[in-house]
């Protein structure tokens, strides 16, 4: 069972850098009337998101988000030993965009640098691999970059997706240090349900071709979408975030001996607001503990729970807090930590 | 059971008219759409502890349909 503890490693600071284009999806029109824009906006509670204009990638975000936090923290760019790029939407198919960072960067060739490609989990999932390499080895600072460009990915067209997908980059700094307590983590995964959230076509298994760019009427609500769209089946998305997330709490409570109860804050992965605050009524939290951004930057997929602690926790993390957060997405794949925040810098947020 | 089923249906998809019939094609409400689906998920999770997939889901045809899957499923 992925069931992980670490210690004496943590977080040191964030940032998070947002495109300057607001979407206000009230008025977001040109394909659906603006009573649908309301009612949907209405029920989803996502009021705004941030795209990102032509030619700018997930790795721009990033890259911002990364060189206000090395500043702000004065950390020297020779200790960056490890950096960790966290996508679904890279710049390219190879080289890995991590690389590109590297260099970007102006960080040393001595640095680890590699990607992950997971989703709405990916955050939980790769603080435990950087967690895990730090604790057994002798890296000095680890750089951990989370980009997207969901806005791309799904049809403006399909109103099942168009109103909910925002972009976003952000940066994380972690270090060893006696004074991190104790964190846990547990990690999932269940392909069987690969077709829950899917871009079919593009890699290598159902590639590009002319077909699979013919935008097509799908159901019978009249959703247009082509197969190098994303296809979101919500419905079960939703059934399955319920069956599976709330136990996969309580066995972090079981293996961490920390109950609900002492937790400060709960980040969840930011989906739509109608499932955050079911989610966390069915798990009885008290929703000022419960921390959103998604009025106002819709889902960002694995983006959502960093950018939701830098705009929205900016000075609560000064002192200690006891955190969980919470990812659950594409794949399925889904993951919890608790950590405990003590002394973390946050940057203000950078719009580019 | 019958009558928390209907209450919790009417509440989920808005729908105020007092008389639901069991032989009703669900999907023929003008109240029925993607979103008020959501709705009825968090309801027969919050009341009955029952999720139906997709794949079930779309078998289910009528009110009564739905009635019968949520009394096969209900655990509470």
């Amino acid at each position: 069972m992925a069931l992980l503890k670490f210690n004496n490693v943590g977080i040191v600071g964030m940032a998070a850098c947002v495109p300057s284009n607001v979407i206000n999806n009230y008025e977001y029109t040109q394909v659906f009337d603006a009573a649908t824009a309301k009612e949907i906006t209405d029920k989803i509670g996502i009021k705004q998101r941030r795209f990102a204009l032509p030619g700018v990638t997930s790795s721009d975000l990033c890259f911002h988000a990364a060189e206000k936090l090395i500043h702000d923290l004065q950390v020297d760019k020779e200790d960056i030993d490890l950096l960790v790029f966290v996508s679904q939407t890279p710049d390219y198919r190879m080289p890995a965009t991590s690389v590109l960072l590297q260099h970007r960067l102006g960080l040393t060739h001595n640095t680890m640098a590699f990607d992950i490609s997971l989703g709405c989990s990916a955050y939980v999932y790769a603080l435990s691999i950087v967690y895990s390499l730090m604790e057994r080895s002798g890296f000095k600072v680890a750089l951990l970059l989370d980009g997207e460009t969901r806005s791309r990915v799904y049809s403006a067209q399909d109103r099942k997706t168009a109103f909910l997908f925002g972009d976003g980059g952000t940066a994380t700094i972690i270090q060893k240090g006696e004074q991190y307590k104790d964190s846990y983590f547990s990690l999932n995964s269940d392909g069987s349900k690969e077709d829950l959230i899917k871009i079919k076509a593009g890699g290598y298994r159902y590639p590009s071709t002319p077909e699979t760019l013919q935008e097509k009427v799908v159901d019978e609500y009249g959703n247009i979408r082509s197969e190098e769209h994303g296809v979101m089946e919500g419905a079960d998305v939703f059934n399955f975030v319920l069956r599976e997330i709330p136990p996969d709490i309580k066995r972090l409570e079981h293996f961490s001996g920390i109950t609900l109860a002492e937790i400060d804050l709960f980040l969840f992965h930011q989906a739509n607001d109608y499932m955050n605050s079911y989610l966390a009524k069915k798990l009885k939290l008290p929703i000022e503990k419960v921390p959103s951004s998604i009025a106002q930057f819709g889902n960002t997929s694995s983006v959502s729970i960093p950018l939701t602690i830098v705009t929205q926790l900016q000075h609560k993390l000064n002192t200690e807090q006891r955190v969980m957060l919470c990812g659950f997405g594409v794949g399925m794949s889904w993951a919890t930590a608790f950590l405990v925040f003590d002394n973390c810098y946050i940057s203000d947020l950078v719009e580019i | 059971m019958k009558e928390k089923f209907l209450a919790a249906f009417k509440e989920a998809l808005l729908i105020e008219e007092t008389e639901i019939s069991l032989d009703d094609i669900f999907r023929d409400y003008a109240e029925w759409d993607s979103l008020s689906r959501l709705s009825l998920i968090a309801s027969l999770d919050e009341q009955f502890n029952v999720q139906i997939e997709d794949s079930d889901f779309e078998q289910l045809k009528t009110v009564g349909d739905l009635l019968n899957e949520v009394e096969k499923r209900a655990t509470v």
